[in-house]
């Protein structure tokens, strides 16, 4: 199996395009409501603290946790469904 | 039973653990001596891969740091964890597909470049061997201070028990170990926390316990914490103390540096399969995140034991510091090691302390008729995980296992990082450079006396650490995210991506990179060659030397993309390896090398 036929391509089109959505979720959740935008959060309290330093210190490794997890599962899904799987 | 004696048995546990496995698990082949055979279960690979990702300084120091940093201190959480995301979605299943032994070996042959190839190896090697003389000190000072051993005995009996199990066993014995050795650290970091947070908060788990009430109170702790560090002159705990854009970039550095680190790639290597590779980076994540989410629950928790230890009442109010007199029995045995020193400056007998620089605290003392003369406690931010057993008054048993975890926790990445060094030696050097003929048993040969030769290096700047050890967790990640993370991931994702643009960036990225730190903290870090004063006033947009790998990683990609558009396109061959690359199909075949 080449990337040259379109069956190929297609596969990797649809790589990227769960990559990138992956991508923004780990960059918005640590960077965004962990750090830029946890001013704008601070009126959510949790557990004697604010929601921002909650994922900054703990929700932002749970997140990343589940984006591996979601993208393992969902390529292993897409490597069947495009006849690229092993064995 | 006496602590001591206990500590020895269980360390020698260990120990004898660790040897049994390197019996067992020895290599017969480059095969396995490189890659373990590619025969590991993607869970078993994600634990050892959480043992060779953390670090001496992730055990024994990192809750510390969180403790005294407080909010400021999430970037090396996110940080140190986000890389994992990088890693799976964008480095392992393809680089473990590509089939080969070593991070370099897939820059040269991606780039059909021997320059690149090389520029990679001197990364890897200075990135590694600074990254290991943090380990070979870390297992001298656990053993001078849990085992009252000097340092030199300590660190040579470190390097024995590697030297055994990594040069008989490479990757495979390596692997098996970092098994081990990860059940091991990661017991000895949550059963004290766990007791913890119960006392604290009557919650067992401390990654709850954090964000909950203390006992018979209705303050959470952390409200709790805030309002004893203010009291105290500090900035609230969950305050932000450094600039907005530092920490981001901070964070990005650490992130890209973690999964550009060729010790934590080439564990990758080791599983059967693609889909492994992917599973493997997830697993991975789980069982560093055990120790990630307790590690800020220790710190806090520890932070606010040892306040509420010197300050019995409200603050400000003399009676209501500890009388030295009365300190705990931990007190005076951290005091022993140096730890924990106390200065009796005002001379009343009782333990103050407080920020030096703010006048809250100095002016709520003079208010209560009692001069202040200088905080006059000193704590070194280890002792808030060494310490840990002991204030919370947990048997002797559990703090002779806190000592076998902060060892297994330096071995295991040691062990990674000697890895890494040695098979870059044998088979980038010796085999692709100045020997490509070598029969498969002389290069097992030349990857064991590598691997030997690697442990002498790291043991000899381990008994004479350079100055700059200190610094080398700025060197290693910039050195991973200015030139070896674009490199690999341009090399994957960029099909056009050829010699001059890989080449030319991973120069760019890593020179500028380079040239960033040693403007700060001094040409090859000796002392006084530095151009400007390290603080942040200085920095280029307030940016810290520690952040700049994520700048020089941009312009890695930047100049990258722009050479490689005026140049010409990588032949036909190189194209279809990346083709070949990107799908999972025919990954197998790969094993046979």
């Amino acid at each position: 199996m080449s990337e040259n036929s379109s069956s190929g391509l297609a596969y990797w089109k649809a790589n990227l395009k769960l990559v990138a959505v992956l991508l923004a979720i780990w960059a918005i959740v640590p960077f965004g409501l962990g750090i830029l935008f946890r001013p704008l959060l601070s009126g959510i309290s949790i557990g004697g603290t604010d929601l921002g330093f909650w994922i900054a210190q703990q929700g932002s490794i749970y997140v990343f946790l589940i984006l591996i997890f979601y993208y393992a599962w969902r390529m292993n899904k897409l490597d069947r469904e495009f006849d690229v799987h092993e064995d | 039973m006496e602590l001591q004696t206990l500590t020895y048995i269980v360390v020698g546990l260990t120990f004898s653990l660790y040897i049994g496995i390197a019996i067992w698990a020895r290599a017969g082949s480059t095969g396995e001596f490189y890659a373990a055979g590619r025969g590991i279960h993607p869970v078993a690979n994600g634990m050892a891969t959480a043992a060779d990702w953390m670090s001496a300084a992730s055990f024994i120091s990192m809750a510390g740091l969180i403790a005294f940093l407080g909010y400021d201190a999430s970037i090396f959480l996110m940080g140190w964890t986000g890389g994992y995301v990088l890693l799976a979605l964008m480095l392992a299943p393809y680089l473990r597909k590509f089939g080969k032994f070593t991070v370099p070996e897939f820059i040269g042959d991606r780039f059909y470049s021997q320059t690149a190839r090389t520029v990679a190896v001197i990364c890897l090697i200075v990135a590694s061997l600074t990254y290991v003389i943090g380990q070979m000190k870390g297992i001298g000072v656990a053993f001078s201070r849990f085992l009252e051993l000097d340092y030199a005995t300590g660190l040579f009996s470190g390097m024995a028990i590697v030297f055994f199990y990594a040069v008989l066993g490479g990757m495979k014995g390596i692997t098996y170990t970092q098994i081990a050795q990860y059940c091991v650290l990661i017991l000895a970091y949550t059963i004290p926390a766990i007791f913890i947070s119960l006392q604290l908060t009557g919650l067992p788990l401390p990654q709850f316990g954090m964000f909950s009430e203390l006992s018979g109170d209705t303050v959470p702790l952390l409200t709790k914490l805030n309002t004893i560090l203010t009291d105290l002159g500090f900035k609230e705990y969950t305050a932000q103390k450094t600039n907005t854009l530092n920490m981001m970039l901070y964070t990005l550095s650490l992130m890209i540096g973690t999964a550009g680190l060729p010790h934590v790639i080439i564990r990758f290597f080791t599983v059967p399969k693609v889909r492994d590779a992917r599973l493997s980076a997830g697993w991975a994540l789980v069982f560093i995140a055990i120790l990630y989410t307790t590690a800020p629950a220790v710190g806090s928790m520890a932070f606010y034991n040892l306040s509420n230890t010197v300050q019995t009442g409200e603050v400000g109010v003399q009676a209501n510091n500890l009388k030295y007199d009365d300190r705990p029995q931990w007190f005076k045995n951290w005091e022993v090691t140096g730890l924990l020193t106390f200065d009796d400056k005002n001379g009343d007998g009782r333990i103050q302390y407080y920020n030096d620089k703010s006048d809250t605290f100095a002016n709520k003392a003079t208010a209560n008729g009692w001069e202040v003369k200088g905080s006059e406690l000193k704590v070194d931010r280890d002792i808030m995980v060494l310490a840990n057993p002991e204030i919370a008054q947990l048997p002797n048993w559990v703090i002779a296992l806190v000592a076998a975890g902060g060892l297994a926790a330096a071995l295991s990445t040691a062990a990674g990082l000697l890895m890494a060094i040695s098979s870059a030696v044998s088979h980038d050097i010796i085999k692709s450079m100045i020997n490509p003929d070598i029969s498969e048993k002389n290069e097992l040969l030349a990857a064991r006396i590598s691997m030997a030769g690697a442990i002498a290096i790291a043991g000899y700047f381990g008994l004479n650490p350079p100055g700059f050890a200190a610094q080398v967790v700025a060197l290693a990640f910039g050195l991973a995210a200015s030139s070896i993370f674009p490199a690999l991931m341009m090399g994957i994702f960029n099909k056009r991506m050829n010699d001059a643009g890989a080449v030319a960036g991973m120069i760019v990225g890593l020179g500028v990179t380079l040239i960033y730190i040693f403007t700060y903290k001094g040409w090859l870090f000796i002392p006084g060659t530095n151009m400007l004063p390290n603080t942040p006033d200085n920095h280029l947009f307030g940016i810290s030397p520690e952040a700049f790998g994520a700048v020089g990683a941009m312009l890695n990609f930047l100049v990258a993309w722009l050479v490689s558009k005026v140049t010409a396109a990588p032949p036909d061959h190189i194209q279809h390896l990346v083709e070949d690359v990107r799908v999972p199909r025919g990954a197998g075949a790969a094993t046979g090398h």
